[in-house]
């Protein structure tokens, strides 16, 4: 198994290169390592996987139910949302299926979601049922008055992202894939038949390569001579409130998108939060991953409305995700046989649900550029740390206490993480190298005193294990 | 699982906690603390300046946390550290995680002593990135003086009140500059002569009438940037930012248990034995007041022994009767809140008020239904906000325990 993080690269090329370790990034990586015969290099920019958007996004497992029918974003959410729900099942990544309401607060919106259904029917979403504000708010005992009823979508979920990512990464690196960590590409050129990626790391080479660099897609996409799209950084700031919220909400309460845009929604997390956001702001800066105070206050005015005794609890967390949005509709994601390269851009908010289906596409037009894959092997199952609420914790099972004390003894009391899902996390096969990269693996710190009482036990603990 | 009996549970080995277990202890009572962790002690723990205990013979914190912890231990109460209190299984009867396992405690009596925290960045919705080096002055102070960690080298304190300079002087400690204290208050919320050793002694800039707008930095925090009420804007650079103070109490546990909250403290409601809504449960220390001092936390623990015992000594009395409702006892603007906060005629203990601005000369009314039932004068007492104001108790006979809410207000001095 191989990650490195500093150093430099191997001189000797790789069959195909993936540069970025995101959510599809990862997922390609994992679709690769099932092919033995293939030297893989998955390549990072930041110093951990899943550091993008991937990280900082709804954390829902979308049906694909208001995707633009025949495209082939509905498809690949189809797809992708089936296998993903599937894949997490048997590795253990938390899901919940707590369906989605999409909530009419105007005649307008009312009058938009016979036609929502008729979209979700379109997109193979056939479980899709009108609510009238009876069964609304038998559903919803907490929501704020004044709906007039909802579209219910029961297979919409919510999903640990974290967990995702890190199992595709585990997959890939175990099968071979090797990942490498802080090697932003600087520049991209192909010659011979050959990729030269420079990073501060030195060049890597290799004789395919995959684009799944995100909000830098189009960066990498000029480098090798294309103009298909133009990535606008789109941000979405997100409110978590305190898991004493969590009772007030059952379902995903979607906005219902009409001709003034689309509004907020409130969600339940697998963590045991609720969400308030996202915002929706196109910006110019790829870096511009911080919250706003218009951005909050516009969120907590909307959230009010929405559910008006969650802004009656405390926030745990305030982020911004920047999604990498382009002036298409549609995913852009193209093969170019001559020069061996696949792009995978313009994967919006629906990268999280499609990723496995983008990987299958993606490394179908990787054939199809001439690459033999050779044989195909199963990779060996992975088992992940459950993170979610509705799935025993360690501490929760009895017996895994008795046989590992450390399991029993919690080091973040809000969150309660035990000590021996840190010492897992800081020695796992892609172990964090941040105390934000710990958190994403256990929790620990996410929860309300954001480390009042275990912020320098957790360091303590991390630090020890850098030694 | 396994399941015990004890007389009394106390949960959180604080001062307030450690107070009320050896008091009881002494009486013979079976008692055990749980404190999650692994130390005893609470927040002095951490806290290297002195002032803890009793004048003059005054302690820093650490030593004052040992000096609790083993005073418990020695009048017979048994703390267990590591081990956390998770939930309840019964009314007075709490499941347990600890190296052990999962255990269920069963107690003829609960003692909550769970404390308070301070409310961290993202509750005080400030906007801006995510970076390291924003903490509290609880892990401040954990890092520097428990695990003697590395902090940063320029450190910006985001209050102004005693915690704030604490948390300078840990800073400084550390070995990093204390760039700025920054209040949005127009005054800065302590003792002048605290202000003026920060500004003269240790020519640390004291920033009154100043909000922190955003957070910079990308991985490690490069600056904070402030606006002053008059407009003006600036960045301060810095690598390091410590919220202090705005305590919450830490009241998981009682909610957890839907014991009644008090709007104004965010705590349990209790009256003047400390027992909350619950028969048999009781709460001490910061969680009712988030936050007064160790010394009030530990006066609290050793109050609430004498109704835990009279309640462990009553007649068997299976339906929990003899277990006083009381009446809500409600401040008014501008007063935030009052501890206890509850009243039944029997109540001795004083009770602790804050005021939301400087008030001097107060003088106090106590009515129920509209019946004045006491007035208190403070003629030598400017009340200020960062520091209790004490109503006395000697009216509580007069209240109508079937009566109405009893009410606190300022009046104008006479």
């Amino acid at each position: 198994m191989t990650v490195t993080a500093s150093g430099t690269l191997p001189v000797e090329p790789y069959d195909v290169a993936v540069v970025g370790a995101g959510v599809v990034g990862c997922a390609v990586a994992r679709g690769l390592a099932h092919h033995p015969g293939l030297r893989v290099a998955l390549v990072e920019a930041q110093d951990d996987v899943g550091q993008g958007t991937s990280k900082a996004n709804t954390a829902i497992l979308h049906t694909g139910f208001d995707a633009v029918p025949g495209s082939l974003e509905a498809r690949l959410v189809r797809e992708g949302a089936r296998e993903l729900a599937a894949y997490a099942a048997e590795s253990g990544i938390p899901v919940e299926r707590v369906g989605a309401l999409l909530v009419a607060w105007d005649e307008e919106q009312l009058a938009a979601l016979p036609r929502l259904a008729e979209k979700a029917a379109r997109n193979e979403c056939h479980d899709t049922r009108l609510l009238g504000p009876a069964d609304l708010y038998a559903r919803e005992p907490h929501l704020g008055p004044g709906a007039l009823g909802a579209l219910h979508v029961p297979g919409e979920s919510i999903i640990c992202p974290w967990t995702t990512t890190l199992a595709y990464a585990v997959q890939a690196v175990r099968g071979g894939v090797d990942l490498h960590l802080n090697a932003p590409v600087t520049h991209a050129g192909h010659a011979d038949g050959v990729h030269r990626l420079d990073t501060p790391r030195g060049p890597l080479h290799a004789r395919r390569l995959v684009n799944a660099a995100g909000l830098h897609a189009d960066t990498l996409d000029r480098a090798l001579g294309h103009h298909d799209f133009t990535v606008t950084p789109r941000r979405g700031q997100l409110v978590v409130h305190d898991r004493f919220a969590r009772a007030l909400v059952r379902h995903i309460l979607l906005p219902v998108p009409t001709a003034l845009g689309k509004g907020v929604l409130v969600a339940p997390t697998v963590y045991g939060n609720v969400l308030l956001g996202p915002t929706a702001e196109d910006l110019d800066d790829k870096r511009a991953t911080g919250s706003t105070a218009e951005g909050l206050s516009r969120l907590r005015a909307q959230g009010r409305r929405i559910l008006p005794a969650l802004l009656e609890e405390e926030v745990t967390a305030v982020y911004a995700g920047l999604r990498a949005a382009t002036e298409h509709d549609d995913y852009r994601i193209a093969a170019h046989p001559d020069q061996g390269y696949v792009t995978a851009g313009g994967i919006r908010s629906t990268g999280l649900t499609a990723s496995l289906a983008i990987a299958g596409h993606a490394i179908g037009l990787l054939a199809g550029t001439g690459l033999d894959l050779g044989p195909r092997r199963p990779l060996a199952p992975v088992r992940m740390p459950n993170l979610g609420e509705a799935f025993p914790r360690p501490h929760q099972q009895p017996e895994r206490v008795a046989a590992d004390p450390e399991y029993g003894i919690l080091v973040c009391h809000c969150e309660r993480v035990s000590r021996g899902e840190i010492r897992d996390a800081l020695a796992g096969p892609v172990p964090p190298r941040s105390l934000d990269g710990l958190r994403r693996r256990t929790r620990a710190r996410a929860g309300r005193c954001q480390g009042f009482y275990c912020g320098a036990a957790v360091r303590a603990l991390f630090e020890e294990a850098q030694r | 699982m396994t399941g015990r009996q004890v007389d009394v549970l106390v949960v959180g080995a604080g001062p307030a906690g450690l107070a009320a277990a050896s008091l009881l202890a002494t009486t013979g009572a079976r008692v055990e603390v749980l404190e999650r962790e692994q130390r005893p002690g609470g927040v002095p723990r951490h806290c290297a300046h002195g002032g803890f205990g009793t004048w003059p013979a005054t302690l820093t914190g650490p030593a004052y946390a040992a000096l609790l912890a083993d005073g418990a231990a020695r009048a017979g109460a048994e703390v267990r550290t590591g081990v956390t209190a998770l939930d309840w299984a019964g009314p007075r009867t709490l499941t347990t995680i600890g190296p052990r396992g999962t255990e269920t405690l069963a107690a003829r009596a609960v003692v909550l002593a769970t404390g308070a925290r301070e409310r961290p960045r993202a509750a005080r919705l400030v906007p801006g990135t995510r970076p390291a080096g924003v903490c509290t002055t609880g892990e401040l102070q954990q890092a520097v003086h428990l695990y003697g960690q590395h902090i940063g080298t320029r450190a910006v304190i985001v209050g102004a009140e005693d915690v704030s300079h604490a948390a300078a002087d840990t800073v400084r400690a550390a070995g990093a500059e204390v760039v700025a204290l920054v209040t949005e208050l127009p005054r800065a919320p302590v003792a002048p002569v605290r202000t003026l050793t920060a500004r003269l002694w240790h020519r640390t800039p004291v920033l009154t009438g100043t909000t922190v707008t955003e957070l910079l930095g990308h991985g490690r925090l490069s600056g904070v940037r402030v606006r002053h009420r008059d407009g003006r804007t600036a960045t301060l650079a810095c690598d390091t930012v410590v919220f202090t103070g705005d305590f919450v109490p830490d009241h998981e546990l009682a909610r957890r248990g839907a014991l009644t909250l008090d709007p104004g403290t965010r705590g349990p409601a209790v009256d003047g034995a400390l027992r909350t809504s619950r028969p048999g449960v009781f709460a001490v220390g910061s969680v009712l007041h988030a936050v007064e001092s160790a010394a009030t936390a530990a006066r609290e623990g050793a109050h609430a022994a004498t109704a835990v015992r009279a309640w462990l000594t009553r007649d068997a009395d299976p339906a929990d009767g003899n277990w006083p409702a009381g009446v809500p006892l409600v401040a008014e603007p501008p007063l935030l809140r009052i501890t206890p906060n509850r009243v039944t005629p029997a109540d001795r203990l004083p009770y602790l008020l804050r005021t939301a601005f400087p008030l001097t000369r107060p003088v106090l009314d106590v009515t129920q239904d509209g019946r004045p039932l006491h007035r208190e004068r403070f003629p030598l007492t400017r009340a200020v906000p960062h520091r209790a104001l004490t109503l006395t108790a000697r009216w509580t006979h007069r209240v109508d325990p079937g009566g109405g809410p009893v009410h606190v207000t300022v009046s104008r001095p006479v």
